[in-house]
């Protein structure tokens, strides 16, 4: 019975509440836009608040499963792929800024950014292994993946630590902000660490 | 062509006499009355509580070393800056701009020289007429702006000091506050933030210590009370809210150099040719624009200044 009415609430008032309040960022960045209101450089503007939202919607993804763990509450999960296909849509948003409006299609540069720019690279590669696990976030997918499944989607680790390596490199000098990332992104792969780690002792305790 | 200033190659003012000779008169008149009206209302222009964006008066537009491309916007140029004292942020420098404190004000004039000295404010820029100057920048993050500064030549602030045979180079030190200013709370750079160039660069009529821009005394935000502007070198060579002018028989450390040399070189010329390591400088964002313009070499203005670099690996000495 509670079941059902956690999972009714979920998917009549949580889960849209999240769709709307993700989709804020976006709204805030079209606002701003409309009322002439980016600053000096609003190509740079934007760039800096996609990305910034892709990272962080990226880092919400993550920080599900260990909330769930810390929390009792499972319901938490129903929501991750909707956060992470945010991280997906921010981060796209955020390559296009790049391409269509601060590179304007110049080929060249755009390849020789690619290759010589390590954040780009970083920040492109990251990108591209997002694809895969967008494209098998559905319910379908998991069930035909299986086990492939999880091992397909811990990609996403790998894929946050480029992210914030991305954001370490392009900046010229005050790490802080990028810091901030990934101190966060330490505790939410720490707790993962820590919790198999007892997971292991205990399965091999109870096997003693 | 984006600069009315001569071409190395049309005729000296020497060989068209009749022209050069009204045209100096003309400008030492126009000197003469600046300097009048200066002596006659001594500090005028400094007084008041709020010093920024008060109107310099008798400032001469320099029409022969200003370009005549479309200036920024004057929201864009104070509110966009690079200014780490104040916050690393672009928006950080104008919302903090009240934490640096330009009054009392002194400058000291110091190192291989006959004449050193420390200046008060007033009096370090009394001498000098001002003049406007509109210059591009051109920004080491590869975005760029057309400001009209307003301020006088550094050569005849070095000249008045008479630096001996040793002095090689000037060294320049901006404020150091931390009390204050936010920025220098962390150290972000090895602060003070230091700059410096070689003499023959120092003297170059380009390079001017700038008091004002748009007609007014300088934002906070964008260096005041004195800074240098070297219109053809990154922006980040301009140092901002100068305390400290030194003659060096070496090349002082700079600020960027030491935190990054292998991408802030001490000459930091812009130099399309060259990427900074982590971007390309081919082309820049000029503020205000949405396409992307080229570059140019010595940021446009190689006419007037590449020969101080003959023979030199432009690569190599970046
Ligand atoms: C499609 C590939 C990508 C490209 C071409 C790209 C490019 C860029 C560029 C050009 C900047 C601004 C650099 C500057 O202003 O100096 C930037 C900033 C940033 N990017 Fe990316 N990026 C990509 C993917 C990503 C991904 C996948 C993430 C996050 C997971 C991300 C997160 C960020 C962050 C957090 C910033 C800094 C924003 C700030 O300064 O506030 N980027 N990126």
């Amino acid at each position: 019975m509670l079941r059902t009415v956690t999972d009714r609430w979920l998917r009549f008032v949580g889960k849209p509440v999240v769709f709307v309040a993700a989709l804020v960022p976006l709204a805030s960045i079209g606002l701003d836009a409309w009322n002439d209101a980016l600053g000096a450089n609003p190509i740079e503007a934007i760039t800096h608040r996609t990305g910034d939202w892709a990272l962080r919607f990226l880092l919400l993804t993550l920080a599900v499963s260990p909330l769930r763990r810390i929390t009792g509450w499972s319901g938490v999960m129903r929501l991750r792929r909707m956060l992470g296909l945010y991280a997906f849509f921010y981060a796209t948003l955020h390559g296009l800024t790049w391409l269509v409006l601060d590179q304007f299609f110049d080929w060249e540069a755009i390849a020789e950014d690619i290759l010589k720019r390590p954040y780009i690279t970083v920040g492109v590669t990251a990108w591209l292994l997002l694809i895969p696990l967008a494209v098998t976030s559905t319910r379908g997918m998991m069930r035909r993946l299986g086990r492939n499944w999880v091992r397909l989607h811990r990609l996403v680790y790998g894929i946050a630590v480029l992210g914030v390596l991305h954001f370490w490199w392009l900046v010229k000098a005050d790490v802080s902000e990028p810091a901030v990332y990934a101190l966060i992104l330490s505790a939410l792969l720490g707790y993962r660490v820590l919790v198999n780690r007892r997971r292991r002792a205990a399965s091999l305790t109870a096997a003693a | 062509m984006l600069i009315r200033i001569p071409r190395r190659s049309e005729p000296k003012p020497s060989e068209i006499t009749p022209k050069a000779v009204y045209e100096d008169r003309r400008r030492f008149l126009r000197t003469a009355a600046v300097a009048g009206a200066g002596a006659a209302f001594p500090a005028l222009w400094w007084s008041g509580p709020a010093v920024a964006g008060r109107k310099l008066p008798g400032v001469r537009h320099n029409a022969q070393y200003s370009t005549d491309e479309e200036w920024t916007d004057y929201d864009d140029v104070t509110s966009y800056n690079n200014f780490y004292e104040l916050g690393t942020g672009k928006d950080d420098p104008k919302r903090n701009a009240r934490r640096l404190k330009t009054r009392p004000w002194s400058i000291a004039v110091e190192g291989e020289c006959e004449k050193p000295g420390v200046y008060d404010l007033e009096d370090f820029i009394q001498p000098y007429a001002l003049e406007e100057r509109v210059y591009r920048l051109r920004c080491v993050e590869a975005w760029s702006m057309v400001i009209p500064w307003v301020g006088f030549e550094l050569r005849r602030v070095l000249e008045r000091a008479r630096p001996t045979s040793r002095a090689k180079f000037v060294a320049f030190e901006s404020v150091y506050d931390p009390k204050h200013l936010p920025g220098q709370k962390r150290r972000i750079l090895d602060w003070p933030y230091r700059e410096g160039l070689r003499i023959d660069e120092a003297m170059h009529p380009l390079t001017i210590l700038a008091v004002g821009l748009y007609g007014e005394v300088l934002p906070n935000q964008n260096g005041a009370p004195l800074r240098l502007v070297v219109p053809w070198k990154y922006g980040f060579k301009s140092a901002k809210s100068i305390v400290r002018i030194r003659f060096t028989e070496t090349q002082p450390p700079t600020a960027w150099n030491t935190a990054s040399p292998h991408e802030y070189g001490f000459y930091s010329n812009v130099n399309p040719a060259v990427d900074h390591p982590r971007w390309s400088q081919k082309k820049e964002r000029r503020i205000g624009e949405f396409f992307k313009r080229r570059t140019l070499p010595f940021n446009g203005y190689a006419e007037e200044v590449a020969h101080l670099y003959a023979g030199m690996d432009l690569r190599k000495y970046y």
